[in-house]
C-alpha cells in the first residue's frame, strides 16, 4: 500500500479522507459522504452542470477540458441509454494519484459518478479500473456492493424515484485504453483501438449511447463542489483553473509523494519545498511536469504556476499531474529512449505515423545512446517526431512526439556528447549493461 | 438530400450532402491518396495518407472520415499536406522490405505508386527492418507480414464483405499482425478477396506467386465460366509453347456486375484449362480403343456417319445434347444445326432450372425480371430455396452488400438454415421439399399452412413473415430450382400482386439461361418459341423437321430400343452428370466435343478436343438474363471452339455452311493497312466497326455472324452492340413465348455444385481440389 | 469447462452488467488467467462460446492486452517497472538484480516454474519508486536487499 505524505501547503479536498478509513461506508457517511448526491438529487440537472462549469473544474486525466462543458454536450433526449464512464485506467508514466483515491476514498468516486449521471440523465455508470490495480478492484467492488446494500444505488435511490446502477469494470494492461474512445472499446470487450471522432462520446459512446467519460480524480472532486459550492472550489485555484489537484512528485527528490496542492501552485516551490529538493545533494537538470507525454522544462523554466494555462504558456502541459524530476546525473538521451520505448510498447498500432514512428524513434535512440549515432540522426529524430505530431489517429502519437522534440531542442548538446562512438557520458563505470529488453 | 457547395484547391465543387470529402474530391477530379479507405467498407482513418487542410481546423484532417459541409474550404495540395503524405510514405518504408524486384505486387503496388507520386527521394531510415517469416495460410493464400502496411482492407472485406470473418488483427503497435482464424491457417471460403484488395504484396496468391511479372501478361476481361451469376474476371495471359497460358484471375476490372467480388472459382479455377489430361487431339475409336487421329479424318468420319444415319434412318434417329457452358452463339448454332442440317428435333441439354416456365409465367407481364445489378439496390429481397452462399456466390454478395450498405430487407424461405439467414429480416424454415407449398401460402392460400409450420417456424411466424413480405415494394424475388413448372406461374402471380416485384430464376451453370434461350429443347426454338408455332423459324431457317423431338431421357430410351443411331454431344457429360446408362447408347454412334475424357467421352466413337469459354469469343446470358461478352484469353494448340467444330461437321456432311452461318456480310473496309501498323487507327476502326455491327465477318467460324442473326431473330436479344463490345452487361427482357409449353419438371436436375466444385471443370481444377474446405475433393479426384 | 464457484458467480453477475455479452470479455479473461495460470486453448474456446465470439476474436483481444498471456508463467510473476520514474531511482538496476538472481531474462520462467520475470511499463507507483509487482502485490521503495527478501518470502510461502 502506498505511503501517505503531507506538507503544510497542501489543501486537502480530494485527499481529505485519505487515511481516515473511508473505504468503510459508515465511516464515509460520517465524513459527509453521500451528502452531495442527496443535494444533487434535489437540484435540476442543468443546475448541477452549471455548478460544475462555474467551479472551473477541468479534466484531471490530462487534457484539461472543462468538465461541466463536457457534460453539457450530452443530448437531453436520447433514444439510446446514456452512460457515465469513470476512467480509472491510470497509466501515464509519472502518475499514481487515482490509485490513492481508489485505495482511500472509493465512495467519493462512486458519488461523483452518481452526480454526473444525475446531471446528464443517465441510469448506468461504469468505473473502469486498470488491470494491474487488482487490490483496488476488490476495494471498489466492495464499495459498490455496500452502496447498493444501503439503497444508494439500484432502484429508487435515496427514495427519489431515480434508478441508478453503477458497475465495476477491469482492464488487462494497455496504456492506450486510457484514451476515452479506446476505453469504451475495451469496456465493450474489444481491442483498445480508438474510435473515429466525430461523433464524440457525448453523442455516440458506449454501445452507441451518449456517454460522459471523466477521470477518477475529476469525478472525486465533484461531490466536494456540490457540497462546497462552485465559488468556493473555483477560488481554491487560479482563474479558469478551479480547485486543487493531486500532484505526484517523483524522480530524484528527497520527499517524493502524492500531494494535494491548489491549482496554480508554483512548480519551483513544489520541487524545492514540498518535494524537499533534489536528492543526494545533486542539482536539477529537467522536470517533466505532467506525465511522460509532456515536454520537459529546464531549471530556468520552472518558476511557473502549475495550472493548465500557465504550463501551456511555458511550452509544456499540466497533463496528468505526474511531476518527474531529473537530477544532473540523468542522461537525457537515455530518458528519451526509455520514454520512446514505452510509447512503442503501448502504441495500439492502428495508424502508420504512431506505429512506425515510435518503432523507428526507439531504434534510432537506442543506437544513438549506444554510441553509434550520427549528427544526422539528431535531425532525423526531430524530423520524425515533428511529422508524427498532429498526424496520428489519437493523441498517443503526440504524446510520443512532443517530449522527444523538447529533448532534442533543449538538450541538443547532450545528444552531441553521445556522438562519434563516445560512451554515454552518464553511464556509471561498471554499471549494469542496458537492460532495455 | 440537397447538394452542398465547397471549395477544394480554389475550385468550387458540389457534392451530395452527407458524402465523404474524399469521394467529393474524387468526383471533382481531385486525387486524394489513401490506403485504408475503400468504398463500401467501414472507415478506418488509419493510414493518414488522405490528410487535407480544412480552413478553421488547427490540425490536418482525414478526408476519408470528414463529411462535406456547406462552405467548407479545403486544400489538398498545400506544402503542409504534401509534407505529411511524404512523411507517411517515409514511415511506411521504414519497415517495408524493398524486395519489389521479386514481389508479386511489383508493378501493381499501391505503395510503389504512392512512393512515386508522394514519397521522398531519399531514405532516412537506417535501422534494421523488423522481420517475420512468411506464412502460408492455405494452398492459395500466403501472408508476408513485413510487406503488410496494416490498412485492414483484407480484414474488412473478409468480415464485412464476405461475412466470413476469417481474418483478425493481433498484437499491438509495431508488432500488430493480421492473423488467420485457425492459428496458422485459414478456414474460409478461399475467395481470395483479401489478396485482390491488398494494396501491396503482403497477401499473395498461391496459384500465381512468382510465376510471372504483371507486365508480361495480357489482361483479358471476360466472364467466369463456372456458376450462373456471370462475374467478370480478368485473366492474365502469357504466350507459351502450347498457345497462351492463363496465369491469373482477378477482379481488378471493376466494371463487371460483380464490382469487387470474385469467388474461389472465378479467381483460381481457370487452371482446368492446363490440366495434363486436357485433350489436344481428335480421337477415333479403332478396334474398341480411342486412338489419336487427324482433324480431317475425324470430321470426315463424323460427316459420313451422320449423313448416313440422317439419310437412311431419318433425322429423328439422331440426338443432340448441348451445353450449359458454351456460348449463346454456339448454342444457337447447335440448335439450328440440329434442325437444319441433321433434320432432328431431338435436342436437349442438362436442365438445371425451369426458365421456360418463367417465360411462360411472365407472358403479358413485361419488366418483371431483375438483373444482378438490381439485387444490389432493391429495397427488399425474397429468397426461396437455393443456397446462394454456395451456389450463387455473387448473388449472395449482392444481397449481403445491399443489406449492409443500404439496409435492404432480406426474407429467406428455405428448408435449411442457410448462411444468408444471418442477414435476413425474416426467415422461414421449411420442411424439406416444401418450397412450392410456401409459394401457395404466400399467395394467400392458408390450406397448406399446417404442413409448413414446424418448431423452426410456427404458424404465427409464417403469417407474420407473409405480412412483412406483402408490405414490401420493388422487391426482388429469387428462387431456386426447387420451384418449377406451374409453381413458377403461381409465384409470378403472387409477385404481380406486389408493387414492382421482379423475379430471378436460379440455374446452375455459366450459360444455362443461354442454353435455354437458344432453344436447346426438343419442343422449343430460340427465344422459347414453341416448335409447334415456329413460323418465324420456318422463314429464317427453311424447312424444319416435322417430327416431334425427344428429351434426353426419351433419347436414351430410344437408344435402348435401337432407334437412336447417332448422338452428338457438345460440352456435356450426360453419363457422368445425369446418370445416363452407358450401355443404353453402346450401339449408338456417339460424337463428343469435350476438353477431357469424361465418362461420356470415354464411350464415344469420336472425341473432338474442344476449347473452353476462356479460349473463345461469344456471349453468355447469366441466370438473371444479363448478357455479356465472353472474350478469348487463353489458347491450347490443336483444340477448336465448339462453334468451329459444328460448322466443320456441317461442311463434312456436305452442307453449304452459308446456310448455317450468315458470314460474308459487313463492309469490307480499310483496316488501317494504308496508314501503317503502328498508327493505332486499325484498332480504332475495328472497334468502331464491331460496335456498329459493321465489322466484316469473313469466315464461317466467326460467332459474331451468328450474333447478328440472334439479335435479329431471338426475342429479347435486340441488344446494343456498342455496349456489348464495351464490356457492359445488358439485362434482357425474358422472351414472351407464343404459347405456354409446360416442361416436365422431372427433367430438371440441379448440379448441386458448391463453392469448391464445378461439374467437370471442377474435377480438373487442381486449385479447387487443393483447398481443404473442399469436402468433395477426395472423391472427385478419385473419379478422375 | 467449469471454473471455480467464485469465478462462475462473478461471471454470471457480470453478464447482467452490460447490454452485450462480449463486454464482459476483458476482465473475465484476466480472472480466467488467474485461475488457470494462462489462457489455454481450452479457456479460449470456452469463453468464446460463452460470449458468442469466435476464437479468433478472443485471441485478437488477448494479444492486445499486455497482462494476458497464452503461455504459462511461473507461480510468481515478478514485474519490475523500469519506466521513467522508477528508472531515475534504480529500476533498471533492480531488474538487472532480478535477472541475475533468478537466472532468467525478460519474460523468462525459472526451470522450477516458480518465478517469471518481466520488465513492465509504469505500474502507478511513481512516487514510491522503484517498484515491483509480484503477481498483484505491490512492493515499493525497493532496494536490492529488500528485493532479495521478497523473493525469499515467495519461496518460503510455497514451502509452508
Amino acid at each position: 500500500m502506498a505511503t501517505l505524505v503531507s506538507h503544510p501547503d497542501e489543501v486537502r479536498v480530494i485527499s481529505k479522507r485519505f487515511g481516515q478509513g473511508a473505504t468503510n461506508i459508515d465511516r464515509y457517511l460520517q465524513l459527509d459522504g453521500y451528502k452531495a448526491v442527496q443535494k444533487a438529487l434535489a437540484m435540476q440537472p442543468d443546475a448541477i452542470i452549471h455548478e460544475v462549469k462555474n467551479s472551473g473544474l477541468r479534466g484531471r486525466g490530462g487534457a484539461g477540458f472543462s468538465t461541466g462543458m463536457k457534460w453539457s454536450f450530452v443530448p437531453k433526449q436520447s433514444a439510446k441509454p446514456k452512460y457515465v464512464l469513470c476512467n480509472g485506467d491510470e497509466s501515464e508514466p509519472g502518475t499514481c494519484k487515482d490509485r490513492l483515491i481508489f485505495e482511500h476514498d472509493p465512495h467519493s468516486v462512486i458519488e461523483g459518478v452518481m452526480i454526473a449521471a444525475l446531471a446528464v440523465g443517465s441510469n448506468t455508470g461504469y468505473i473502469y479500473v486498470r488491470g494491474e490495480y487488482r487490490y483496488l478492484s476488490v476495494i471498489m467492488q466492495k464499495a459498490i456492493k455496500d452502496a447498493y446494500a444501503k439503497g444508494f444505488l439500484g432502484k429508487n435511490i435515496f427514495g427519489s424515484g431515480y434508478d441508478l446502477d453503477i458497475f465495476w469494470h477491469g482492464g488487462a494492461g494497455a496504456y492506450e485504453v486510457g484514451e476515452e474512445s479506446a476505453l469504451m472499446e475495451s469496456l465493450e470487450g474489444k481491442r483498445g483501438i480508438p474510435r473515429i471522432r466525430p461523433p464524440f462520446p457525448a453523442v455516440v459512446g458506449l454501445w452507441g449511447g451518449p456517454t460522459v467519460i471523466n477521470n477518477a480524480e475529476t469525478l472525486a472532486a465533484v461531490p466536494h463542489i456540490i457540497l462546497g459550492g462552485a465559488d468556493w472550489y473555483a477560488k481554491l485555484g487560479t482563474p479558469k483553473n478551479g480547485g486543487t489537484r493531486l500532484f505526484c512528485l517523483a524522480g530524484n527528490l528527497n520527499k517524493p509523494g502524492v500531494y494535494e496542492l491548489p491549482m496554480g501552485y508554483n512548480l519551483k516551490k513544489m520541487i524545492y519545498e514540498v518535494g524537499g529538493g533534489i536528492s543526494n545533494g545533486r542539482s536539477l537538470k529537467a522536470v517533466v511536469p505532467g506525465g511522460s507525454s509532456t515536454p520537459a522544462l529546464l531549471p530556468e523554466e520552472i518558476d511557473i504556476a502549475m495550472d493548465f494555462d500557465s504550463v501551456a504558456k511555458a511550452g509544456s502541459m499540466l497533463g496528468s499531474g505526474g511531476v518527474v524530476v531529473l537530477d544532473d546525473t540523468a542522461c537525457i538521451v537515455k530518458f528519451a529512449l526509455r520514454t520512446m520505448k514505452f510509447y512503442r510498447h503501448e502504441s495500439c498500432g492502428w495508424c502508420i505515423p504512431c506505429r512506425e514512428g515510435t518503432d523507428w524513434l526507439e531504434k534510432t535512440l537506442k543506437r544513438f545512446h549506444a554510441g553509434a549515432g550520427t549528427k544526422k540522426d539528431i535531425d532525423n529524430i526531430y524530423y520524425l517526431s515533428e511529422n508524427m505530431l498532429g498526424k496520428t489517429f489519437c493523441p498517443l502519437g503526440d504524446a510520443a512526439a512532443m517530449p522527444t522534440m523538447a529533448f532534442v531542442k533543449k538538450f541538443r548538446k547532450e545528444f552531441e556528447d553521445h556522438l562519434d562512438g563516445k560512451p554515454c557520458p552518464f553511464e556509471k563505470a561498471g554499471a549494469a549493461e542496458p537492460v532495455l529488453a | 438530400m440537397p447538394d452542398v457547395t465547397l471549395t477544394v484547391d480554389g475550385k468550387k465543387i458540389t457534392a451530395a450532402a452527407g458524402s465523404l470529402l474524399i469521394e467529393a474530391c474524387k468526383s471533382a477530379g481531385i486525387e486524394v491518396p489513401s490506403f485504408c479507405y475503400y468504398p463500401g467498407l467501414s472507415l478506418q482513418g488509419a493510414c493518414r495518407m488522405c490528410v487535407v487542410k480544412i480552413e478553421r481546423m488547427p490540425k490536418l484532417q482525414t478526408a476519408c472520415t470528414t463529411v462535406v459541409t456547406e462552405g467548407m474550404i479545403v486544400a489538398t495540395d498545400s506544402d503542409e499536406v504534401r509534407q505529411a503524405r511524404k512523411a507517411m510514405v517515409e514511415l511506411l518504408l521504414g519497415n517495408h522490405p524493398l524486395d519489389c524486384p521479386v514481389c508479386d505486387a511489383g508493378g501493381e503496388c499501391e505503395l510503389q505508386d504512392m512512393t512515386f507520386s508522394y514519397g521522398a527521394s531519399e531514405s532516412k531510415f537506417t535501422e534494421a527492418k523488423n522481420h517475420t517469416e512468411e506464412q502460408q495460410w492455405s494452398p492459395v493464400v500466403y501472408f508476408d507480414r513485413p510487406r503488410c502496411i496494416l490498412c485492414y482492407r483484407c480484414v474488412r472485406v473478409c468480415g464485412e464483405g464476405m461475412d466470413v470473418w476469417a481474418l483478425g488483427v493481433q498484437n499491438r503497435g509495431v508488432s500488430s499482425i493480421i492473423a488467420p482464424n485457425q492459428d496458422d491457417h485459414l478456414d474460409c471460403e478461399e475467395c481470395g478477396m483479401c489478396i485482390d484488395i491488398c494494396p501491396v504484396g503482403a497477401l499473395t496468391s498461391g496459384a500465381y506467386r512468382y510465376k510471372t511479372r504483371p507486365w508480361e501478361m495480357n489482361h483479358v476481361g471476360t466472364i467466369c465460366t463456372h456458376c450462373g451469376d456471370g462475374c467478370k474476371t480478368t485473366l492474365g495471359v502469357r504466350q507459351c509453347d502450347t498457345g497462351a497460358e492463363i496465369l491469373r484471375g482477378d477482379n481488378r476490372d471493376k466494371s463487371g456486375i460483380n464490382n469487387d467480388f470474385l469467388c474461389v472459382k472465378g479467381r483460381y479455377a481457370f487452371d482446368f484449362a492446363h490440366h495434363k489430361d486436357r485433350l489436344t487431339e481428335p480421337l477415333i475409336r479403332k478396334n474398341g480403343k480411342l486412338t489419336a487421329a487427324t482433324w480431317e479424318d475425324a470430321f470426315e468420319l463424323i460427316g459420313k456417319r451422320l449423313r448416313e444415319v440422317r439419310d437412311h434412318d431419318g433425322g429423328s434417329a439422331i440426338g443432340v445434347v448441348g451445353s450449359n457452358r458454351t456460348t449463346n452463339e454456339e448454342n444457337y448454332l447447335l440448335s439450328k444445326f440440329a434442325r437444319v442440317v441433321l433434320k432432328t428435333n431431338n435436342v436437349d441439354h442438362h436442365r438445371t432450372a425451369d426458365y421456360p416456365a418463367l417465360a411462360a409465367a411472365l407472358r403479358g407481364k413485361p419488366g418483371r425480371t431483375a438483373s444482378m445489378r438490381e439485387v444490389l439496390n432493391a429495397p427488399a429481397i425474397l429468397l426461396i430455396g437455393n443456397d446462394p452462399t454456395n451456389q450463387h456466390p455473387l448473388l449472395a454478395w449482392q444481397i449481403r452488400t445491399n443489406v449492409r450498405l443500404r439496409r435492404a430487407k432480406l426474407y429467406v424461405i428455405n428448408s435449411a438454415p442457410i448462411k444468408l439467414r444471418r442477414q435476413a429480416a425474416g426467415f422461414g424454415l421449411l420442411p424439406a421439399g416444401a418450397e412450392a407449398k410456401a409459394v401457395v401460402f404466400l399467395s394467400g392460400d392458408d390450406s397448406l399452412l399446417d404442413s409448413l409450420a414446424s418448431d423452426g417456424t410456427s404458424r404465427d411466424a409464417w403469417i407474420e413473415l407473409r405480412e412483412k413480405i406483402r408490405a414490401e415494394q420493388n422487391m426482388v424475388i429469387a428462387f431456386g430450382s426447387e420451384v418449377r413448372g406451374h409453381d413458377i406461374g403461381k409465384l409470378a402471380e403472387f409477385a404481380a400482386t406486389l408493387t414492382g416485384a421482379k423475379l430471378i430464376c436460379l440455374g446452375d451453370y455459366a450459360n444455362s439461361r443461354g442454353a435455354s434461350e437458344m432453344g436447346l429443347y426438343p419442343d422449343l426454338l430460340p427465344g422459347y418459341e414453341p416448335f409447334a408455332d415456329a413460323g418465324k423459324f420456318h422463314r429464317e431457317w427453311g424447312k424444319l423437321p416435322a417430327e416431334e423431338g425427344a428429351s434426353l431421357r426419351e433419347m436414351t430410351e430410344a437408344a435402348k430400343a435401337g432407334k437412336l443411331k447417332a448422338l452428338y454431344v457438345v460440352g456435356s457429360n450426360p453419363v457422368g452428370r445425369l446418370g445416363i446408362d452407358p450401355f443404353a447408347i453402346s450401339k449408338t454412334f456417339v460424337v463428343v466435343q469435350e476438353m477431357f475424357l469424361t465418362e461420356t467421352a470415354n464411350i464415344a466413337d469420336v472425341v473432338l478436343p474442344a476449347a473452353n469459354a476462356y479460349e473463345k469469343t461469344g456471349t453468355y446470358t447469366n441466370t438473371c438474363g444479363d448478357l455479356q461478352l465472353v472474350k478469348k484469353a487463353g489458347e491450347v494448340t490443336n483444340t477448336k471452339s465448339d462453334f468451329e467444330m459444328i460448322v466443320r461437321v456441317a461442311d463434312a456432311m456436305g452442307f453449304d455452311v452459308r446456310g448455317l452461318v450468315p458470314f460474308g456480310s459487313g463492309t469490307h473496309s480499310d483496316m488501317g493497312q494504308t496508314r501503317g501498323a503502328q498508327s493505332g487507327e486499325a484498332d480504332r476502326h475495328a472497334v468502331w466497326l464491331e460496335a456498329h455491327n459493321l465489322e466484316p465477318k469473313m469466315t464461317p467460324f466467326d460467332p459474331m455472324a451468328i450474333l447478328d442473326e440472334i439479335q435479329r431473330v431471338v426475342a429479347g436479344y435486340d441488344i446494343s452492340r456498342v455496349s456489348l463490345v464495351a464490356g457492359n452487361d445488358q439485362h434482357l427482357e425474358i422472351a414472351e413465348s407464343g404459347a405456354s409449353v409446360a416442361q416436365n419438371p422431372e427433367l430438371i436436375v440441379p448440379a448441386n455444385d458448391d463453392l469448391f466444385s464445378s461439374g467437370t471443370l471442377g474435377r480438373y481444377s487442381k486449385t479447387l481440389n487443393s483447398v481443404f474446405e473442399n469436402k468433395s475433393a477426395d472423391s472427385e479426384v478419385a473419379a478422375d | 469447462m467449469r471454473f471455480c464457484d467464485e469465478f462462475e458467480a462473478r461471471f454470471a453477475e457480470m453478464l447482467t452488467h452490460y447490454p452485450t455479452r462480449r463486454s464482459a470479455l476483458v476482465p473475465t479473461l484476466l480472472y480466467a488467467q488467474d485461475e488457470v495460470g494462462f489462457l489455454s486453448d481450452e479457456v479460449i474456446a470456452e469463453l468464446a462460446q460463452r460470449l458468442d465470439l469466435s476464437e479468433l476474436e478472443v485471441r485478437n483481444v488477448i494479444s492486445y492486452y499486455s497482462m494476458l498471456t497464452t503461455t504459462p508463467r511461473g507461480k510468481y510473476n515478478v514485474q519490475v517497472c523500469t519506466n521513467i520514474a522508477c528508472m531515475l531511482r534504480g529500476g533498471e538496476e533492480l531488474f538487472d538484480y532480478c535477472r541475475k538472481r533468478l537466472g532468467i531474462g525478460h519474460k523468462g520462467t525459472t526451470q522450477d516454474g516458480l518465478f517469471s520475470l518481466e520488465e513492465v511499463e509504469c505500474i502507478g507507483a511513481c512516487s514510491w519508486a522503484p517498484a515491483v509487482q509480484v503477481n498483484y502485490d505491490f512492493h515499493e521503495n525497493l532496494t536490492n536487499g529488500r528485493m532479495e527478501q521478497i523473493l525469499d518470502e515467495c519461496k518460503k510461502k510455497l514451502n509452508d
